[in-house]
């Protein structure tokens, strides 16, 4: 192990140092978050890192976890090859 | 053209809620199609080798495996009911259409009502190193062992004490896998007793108020540093301890899979007694969209047994509104409502009752 990393978004490699200064930036919601670094846009679909993120969010804020505005869901829950769009029906 | 399966009921989830909802719905006389995205259904039943906890109604003294082949059996002899395993809902839309993926296909279903019955993920924590090939879940460390036959490691740190933890732990034994410890940030032990005492009695020691500060390796996990939690969950210093593990196990709870709600826009309450975002629903379980249901612990982080309690009652509730069992529903609804009541008198039953007044409670944040 060269660094030692910790890791929030598995999926997309993302690490708490990366999340924490796109906070310190001023980034205020998961969905900012997402846009700009593509957390919880891999296979998962934040299932992991949604809620690490909002824990940083709500620390920063000084508010309770569950204040943190969620993120729009939309399908797919999870991601689907184009060829099963395009040979289903 | 596209074809569109029509069917009365749609259940999402094969776990013990979502079999318990099909059973209840076609014994009405309503016709109901499970989607399962595993080869199996049973949802964590099928890796379950231990005897349940729990009451008798709800099958306590056997072990999950069993009653998870008794819910199979229950649907496969009901010709009301089809399970299509292999196949994920995707999505829920605003015309009341599912998609789903089975088998390659993009598929389209049309149901006149929805029960959500998902589960649950499992939740991580963060530590520098905590990608290291090496660390696990201790649901999927259940799944390699009682699923698939395959031992994790040698050597296991295994971080919660509650019930999931202590199990997978005592299941990591009998296969032969040592615990060096398992440690709990909080100063109590979560889990029943009778399980934490089985494994002190073998020598394992549970340390509370402990805590993971990295793990280490260059491939894969080599050890881990914990220490000591005061009392306002800071670290003491000079408390490190250095264990030499191969394998690293997260118990460290569930959330509710609700990413299928969220999309169908039924509003959501964050419920830190039942694990995190759940819907807001009713008694008989239909969330704000009209037609959704939900059972089991995507609608709060419980146990099987209330799983299928839950699933029987959302699957009586839908089929009722369609017009089948009209007659007898209301006193079906009342069975299950006193057995909910019953199972959750004990203390972890208080956390959720605490939890559903919470949610039912009106003009609390909404997410
Ligand atoms: C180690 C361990 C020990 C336990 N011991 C006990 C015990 O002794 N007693 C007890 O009462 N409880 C116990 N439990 C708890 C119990 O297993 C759960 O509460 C119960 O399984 C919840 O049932 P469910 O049907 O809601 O969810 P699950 O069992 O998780 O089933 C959900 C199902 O939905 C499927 N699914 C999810 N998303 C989709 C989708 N989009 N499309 C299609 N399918 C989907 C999943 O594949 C899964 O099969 C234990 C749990 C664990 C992990």
């Amino acid at each position: 192990m060269q660094t030692k990393e910790t890791i929030v978004c598995r999926c997309e490699d993302i690490t708490l140092e990366e999340i924490k200064s796109l906070i310190d930036q001023g980034y205020r919601t998961i969905d900012e978050i997402k846009r700009v670094i593509r957390a919880g846009m891999g296979p998962c679909q934040g299932r992991t890192c949604r809620m690490l993120i909002a824990q940083e969010l709500a620390k920063y804020y000084g508010i309770p976890v569950g204040e943190v505005l969620m993120p729009t869901f939309r399908p797919t829950v999870r991601p689907v090859k184009l060829g099963t769009f395009a040979g289903g029906e | 053209m596209p074809k569109v399966k029509e069917t009365e009921i749609l259940i999402v989830g094969g776990g013990p809620a979502g079999l318990s909802a099909a059973s209840a719905a076609a014994n009405l006389g309503a016709s109901v199609l499970v989607l399962e995205r595993d080869e199996k259904p049973g949802g964590q039943l099928i890796k379950q080798t231990h005897k349940f906890f729990g009451s008798k109604k709800q099958y306590a003294g056997d072990r999950g495996y069993q009653i998870g082949d008794l819910l199979i059996e229950q649907c496969g002899n009901n010709p009301k009911v089809e399970v299509w395993t292999n196949t994920t809902a995707l999505g829920i839309y605003e015309d009341g259409v599912v998609t789903a993926e089975g088998r390659a296909k993009h598929l389209k279903i049309n149901p006149k009502k929805i029960i959500v019955a998902t589960g649950a993920s499992e939740k991580m924590i963060t530590f520098p190193n905590n990608d290291l090939p090496g660390i696990y879940g201790a649901g999927a460390v259940q799944t390699l062992m009682n699923v698939h036959g395959i031992v994790p490691g040698r050597r296991v740190l295994m971080i919660g004490a509650g019930n999931i933890g202590l199990i997978v732990s005592y299941q990591l034994m009998q296969a032969g896998v040592e615990i060096a410890a398992i440690i709990e940030a909080a100063p109590t032990i979560g889990g029943y007793l009778v399980h934490a005492s089985k494994i002190r009695r073998a020598g394992v020691p549970i340390l509370t108020s402990h805590t993971i500060t990295e793990a280490y390796g260059n491939e894969s996990v080599e050890g881990a540093i914990i220490c000591k939690l005061d009392e306002g969950w800071q670290p003491v210093s000079g408390s490190e301890q250095d264990l030499k593990v191969d394998v690293i196990c997260l118990a460290v709870g569930l959330s509710p899979l609700t990413e299928l709600c969220f999309q169908a826009d039924c509003q959501m309450k964050y419920v830190s007694e039942l694990s995190g975002h759940v819907p807001v629903r009713n008694e008989h379980l239909e969330t704000t969209r009209p037609g959704l249901y939900v059972a089991g612990d995507v609608s709060g982080v419980e146990e099987a047994s209330s799983a299928m309690v839950e699933g029987r009652l959302a699957g009586i509730s839908a089929a009722c509104s369609l017009g089948y069992g009209e007659d007898i529903a209301p006193k079906l609804q009342a069975e299950a409502l006193a057995e909910l009541s019953e199972l959750r008198a004990g203390p972890a039953g208080q956390k959720t009752l605490r939890g559903i007044m919470n949610l039912m409670d009106k003009g609390g944040a909404v997410c």
